[in-house]
């Protein structure tokens, strides 16, 4: 304390204890390490990955099939795509259902529990999600991709095997999986934003006589529409970064097809690195670590994009 | 309205005002009944309980008809779409159910002393158990959680009370965000492509695992407890700024314990998030037969990596091993659940009082 007053005299500046300066540097540099760990990330990729992307197809060997990089990549990438782009369809119209039911259709007092069942999916973890698929609902799906096949054969999603007959390993399961996953993430953000309404909004509506619909769809779903955006941009993220659910319940060779319920699927990333890494070795290893980039750079992409909307939508709405 | 005029060219107030309305009692009635007569056709009849339940559900399109009939465009739009927002709640709900009905049914038998005190170690066929996932889960996790908490706690009060809103610290909420969708196997080749660097190629450690876990773990810890700080009191602070206490001081004395069971929460429903995690694990823990209690050499097999290597390379014959990763992914949905409940549990009894 003599130190203080000693200082004091000299000037009203505020005194900074070494303790003070110890602590400031350890949470700086705890923020500072989070940047650094983000950087790390893509560094250290790249450079395990670099070797991957030069090396001639002939180095690689006969692990991707003769191919080089880009072009063992490639479908890798239309089919991580695809199986993330369908999931949504499926999960999107779901969650923003769910997510109405939960802020303005439940009865009140049984929101709250409703919401915490739903955030109980989101706490199944992923290889459970995978068991399920592989052993439970790729079997119930058989009969029904098999109609599907037999009906709507026409259409080229539903062509099923050249040699008839339909595979329920498909694509279009890992998919459901996938939107089941997600589904649970774009829940909660959709819930969120739904209940942050203006309450005026609603009311105004209601008492001109709109009905619930009708209020609903003009006074809370403009306001959310960009939540609704962000939230299926994160979903995306998740599901184009999900691994287990598609390895297990996948059976991929690594083609592109528009073909939903065949035997030959393309793959995805994260899943054929799941598959392929415990038993990979040289160059290989360093081919698929360049496609855990690849997948890197495309699940920031999405996420930077979700977050910059978020962003964009704090600055100009009021009500944040 | 001028239609109800022309039809009735002196009306009375009262139907003026009123329009034709389905009796309130109606859909509730109506709901109950598509419920009974699912459950009669499942129990009655040789249909499957989901073409029962599809044949209940479409049963419940009456009641938007009726509408569309008694009242009209606009009510039976309402209705249809209460329906389907209904609809949509139940069908998030199958997936939930049939989940935790199979693996319960699956793995509650595997459920033994031996499963969960033997390890995998020279076992061929049936017999064998857990043991050594479960060290290896618990290890794993508990280095992540070692690792991340200082860093996002630390994190977390420089965003509240150092960051004051500057560049740096907007940057950091920015990515820490972004960082929270790295896709779990990206975190493993991370971890990966660290170590290898030191030790060579395949390489395969316990602490790895560690360090991909914490990659996942650090915006989760950050995010809630930068939301619990932001909690506390601007007044606790001042009372304490004016007393003459530093601010460190005011930070670790007051601060954090005001939040400390916030940050328990979060942290515990972190380490729940993570617990659950296979694919950065397949890449960098690896799995093994034996008990390892040594994080810093050899291969460490974890929880969800066995589940996945039992039921997808089964072996032969396949049944022994797809019910020993029926009975793992039954303590691990344990596992998680407890973790989960501890943090609610926490959150209830312990947040200050006055509070929600």
């Amino acid at each position: 304390m003599s130190s203080t007053t000693e200082r004091e005299k000299q000037a009203p500046r505020p005194v900074r204890r070494p303790g003070d300066r110890i602590f400031e540097g350890l949470s700086t540099s705890a923020g500072i390490l989070i940047l650094l760990t983000l950087l790390g990330v893509a560094i250290f990729l790249t450079l395990e990955g670099l070797p991957g992307i030069t090396a001639s197809a002939d180095e690689i060997g006969g692990k991707t099939g003769g191919k080089g990089f880009f072009a063992y990549v490639w479908p890798l990438v239309f089919g991580t795509v695809w199986a993330a782009v369908i999931a949504l369809l499926i999960a999107v119209p779901v969650a923003i259902g769910v997510a109405l039911y939960i802020s303005h259709y439940a009865p009140r007092r049984l929101s709250a529990t409703l919401g915490y069942v739903i955030d109980l999916l989101a706490a199944v973890p992923s290889v459970v999600y995978g068991l399920w698929g592989l052993l439970f609902l790729s079997r119930e799906l058989a009969p029904f991709y098999q109609w599907l096949a037999d009906n709507l054969g026409f259409i080229p999603f539903f062509a099923g095997n050249p040699s008839g007959g339909v595979s329920a390993n498909s694509i279009l399961t890992a998919s459901l999986v996938l939107a089941v996953m997600v589904l649970p993430i774009i829940t909660a953000i959709c819930r969120e934003i739904f209940l942050q309404t203006p309450r005026l909004h609603e009311e105004a509506a209601l008492a001109l006589g709109a009905t619930r619909w009708e209020m609903v769809r003009m006074s809370v779903f403009p306001y959310a529409r960009s939540g609704i955006v962000s939230a299926s941009m994160l979903g995306l993220g998740r599901a184009l970064g999900e691994t287990m659910a598609v390895a297990m319940v996948l059976s991929a060779s690594g083609i592109v097809t528009f073909n939903l319920i065949g035997s030959t699927n393309p793959s995805t990333i994260a899943a054929n690195i799941a598959l392929q890494f415990p038993e990979a070795f040289g160059t290989f290893t360093n081919v698929l670590i360049a496609t855990g980039l690849v997948l890197f750079v495309i699940t920031f992409a999405a996420n930077f994009a979700a977050r910059a909307i978020v962003e964009r939508r704090k600055d100009f709405s009021g009500a944040n | 309205m001028t239609t109800t005029l022309q039809r009735n060219p002196e009306p009375d107030l009262q139907s003026l005002l009123h329009e034709d309305q389905l009796p309130t009692w109606l859909p509730r009635t109506l709901v109950a009944g598509a419920a009974l007569i699912t459950i009669a056709l499942v129990i009655g009849t040789s249909l499957s309980i989901a073409q029962a339940v599809l044949i209940g559900w479409l049963l419940t399109w009456s009641l938007p008809i009726a509408s569309r009939v008694v009242e009209g465009g606009r009510k039976a739009a309402d209705r249809t779409v209460t329906l389907l927002v209904a609809s949509a709640f139940g069908l998030a709900l199958i997936p939930l159910g049939s989940i935790l009905a199979l693996v319960i049914s699956r793995g509650a038998p595997q459920l033994n002393a031996e499963f969960l005190t033997y390890s995998m170690r020279n076992v061929v066929g049936e017999g064998g158990g857990i043991y050594h996932a479960l060290v290896g889960t618990l290890l794993v996790t508990a280095a992540a959680t070692v690792i991340s908490v200082p860093i996002g706690l630390f994190t977390a009060i420089y965003l509240v009370e150092y960051g004051d809103g500057n560049r740096l610290s907007r940057w950091i909420t920015f990515l820490v965000d972004v960082m929270t969708g790295i896709p779990s196997i990206v975190a493993g080749l991370f971890a990966y492509a660290l170590f290898v660097i030191f030790f060579g190629e395949g390489i395969r450690l316990g602490i790895g695992g560690a360090v991909a876990l914490a990659v996942l773990m650090v915006p989760i810890v950050v995010r809630a407890c930068e939301e619990m700080l932001k909690l506390v009191p601007n007044e606790l602070r001042e009372a304490s700024f004016a007393l003459g206490v530093p601010k460190w001081r005011t930070v670790v004395k007051v601060v954090l314990p005001t939040a400390i069971s916030g940050i328990v929460t979060g942290v515990t429903l972190a380490i729940a998030r993570v617990i659950g995690e296979t694919a950065p694990l397949l890449i960098i823990a690896g799995l093994t037969d034996s008990v390892n209690f040594n994080l810093f050499s050899e291969r460490m097999t974890t929880l969800p990596v066995f589940t996945y290597f039992s039921v997808k390379f089964p072996g032969v014959p396949p049944e022994a091993s797809i019910d020993r990763g029926w009975g793992a992914a039954l303590v691990l949905i344990i596992i998680v659940m407890v973790l989960n409940l501890i943090a609610r549990a926490v959150s209830y009894f312990f947040s200050p009082k006055g509070e929600r």
